[in-house]
């Protein structure tokens, strides 16, 4: 990985250098494996992300089928994608619709579903995304750009217990007629990591 | 506990800052970070992601709000890995000054004296337990706690005292709030709870309205219509179609 090569010339942060401290600690205890850290890299920079929840999203919009066993119980839906990663002993997919805007939310720490997103991006886990998310939703959705018209009602899920919840958005209007036939690749090509938090209109 | 953490409705944290093409660790520091906590949950430091996440409430609220993420992680690991009594806090501040750290930088980790009991392993695979009946069905109003402890809780300060409905039936999981001191178990039944903007935010709300999952401990019943509801398009056919079969 090449993670720490565009900081080779800054000098390492106290939180940085500490954390060394404690692996190296752990590492003469015996407690840490040393291929811990490559292995926590290679699990969630390759085999699990957003690219996860794409794949659900692109066959809920070509399978009806699929999509009512995904609304209906999303736990067990997914099983026949094998994922990793974790935080999904429950999910709950949330559909968006010309009439019901659903976006997701951890205001008490990150809660996330990492096995179909991934780990969560900077913003989720920041002070501003938490606090005024739950509080004037449709303001915040649109400086991020997802504008909606008053006729959408928004409903904010704000994850406080071990409940992980992912939006399954509408396809975008171009293709929304066609996605049936599409293929799955055209289809996860248009579906982002932020509609599916529900922070993006596609 | 009234923390830094619990940051839902506060005020002037300012625009929400988006990385375009933001790597999945923005240092390996941080990956490194995401496989100490792994492992010093293996080795004994917490038991349940709930005193893990306590852990992280409880570090320097400075720190919990300059620190980043990972930083939190690290203040939260140290922590626990201190009231463990897995490393001492001074051989860890020796190893950093040994690598070059500033010895009189801020440190995150607030370690006490005399720390929860460990409690007993989890008592089987994941968060889900039986449990008694719920006491609550979907479309019952229910009323939450307003009895603020200083432990942990997921119940948001911001939703304390406020009447909702009861739009999802989880069946039984394990208790943070005991959970997270080693006080065991004990499972509750778990609800969703959707609540109006207007009963959260009063008359200026945005028209909007939120959803919690909330245990039964910080429930009541009440008389009280959560008629007020009705401003937020709320769809119980919706959701009932979410409804998973019983555990």
């Amino acid at each position: 990985m090449s993670h720490d090569h565009d900081h080779d010339h800054e000098p390492p942060t106290p939180q940085a250098l500490r954390t060394e401290a404690i692996e190296s600690l752990l590492l003469e205890k015996g407690l840490i494996e040393p291929t811990a850290v490559d292995e926590v890299i290679a699990l969630y920079s390759e085999r699990v992300g957003p690219m996860n929840g794409a794949k659900i999203v692109a066959k809920a919009w070509r399978d009806p089928e699929f999509k009512a066993r995904l609304l209906a119980d999303g736990t067990k839906a997914i099983e026949e994608f094998d994922l990793e990663g974790g935080q999904v002993e429950k999910l709950v997919v949330l559909e968006n619709t010309p009439e019901q805007h659903n976006v997701v939310v951890c205001t008490l720490c990150s809660c996330y579903p990492w096995a179909v997103l991934g780990l969560p991006p900077k913003w989720y886990k920041d002070p501003a995304y938490r606090s005024r998310i739950v509080r004037e939703p449709r303001k915040l959705l649109a400086e991020m750009g997802a504008d909606l018209p008053p006729s959408v009602a928004i409903r904010v899920w704000d994850s406080s217990a071990e409940v992980r919840y992912m939006v399954l958005p509408m396809p975008p209007a171009e293709v929304a007629g066609q996605v049936a036939t599409m293929a799955e690749a055209e289809l996860t090509a248009l579906i982002s990591r932020d509609a599916m938090i529900g922070v993006e209109l596609l | 506990m009234d923390g830094i953490h619990d940051l839902g409705g506060k005020h002037g944290f300012g625009s929400v800052q988006r990385e375009q093409d933001e790597p999945v660790f923005h240092a390996r520091w941080e990956a490194k970070m995401f496989a100490i906590m792994r492992s010093s949950g293996l080795a004994g430091a917490w038991y349940s992601a709930d005193r893990f996440r306590h852990l992280v409430e409880r570090i320097d609220p400075i720190a919990y709000l300059d620190d980043g993420y990972y930083g939190r992680w690290l203040g939260g690991v140290e922590t626990g890995l201190i009231e463990a009594g897995i490393l001492h806090q001074a051989e860890i501040q020796q190893r950093y000054v040994d690598l070059g750290g500033e010895p009189s930088v801020r440190v995150a980790a607030r370690p006490v004296d005399h720390p929860d009991p460990m409690g007993d392993l989890p008592a089987g695979r994941g968060s889900q337990r039986s449990v008694a009946a719920p006491l609550f069905k979907i479309g019952d109003a229910v009323v939450t706690s307003t009895d603020v402890k200083p432990g942990h809780t997921r119940l948001p300060a911001y939703a304390r005292g406020k009447t909702g409905q009861v739009v999802q039936c989880h069946a039984g999981w394990v208790y943070p709030d005991t959970s997270a001191h080693g006080k065991g178990e004990q499972p509750q039944n778990l609800y969703t709870v959707e609540f109006s903007g207007q009963t959260l935010w009063g008359e200026s709300s945005e028209t909007m309205s939120l959803c919690l999952d909330l245990f039964e401990p910080y429930l009541f019943a009440t008389n009280t219509s959560a008629s007020n509801l009705s401003t937020s398009n709320l769809s119980a056919t919706k959701v009932e179609k979410n409804e998973a079969p019983a555990i």
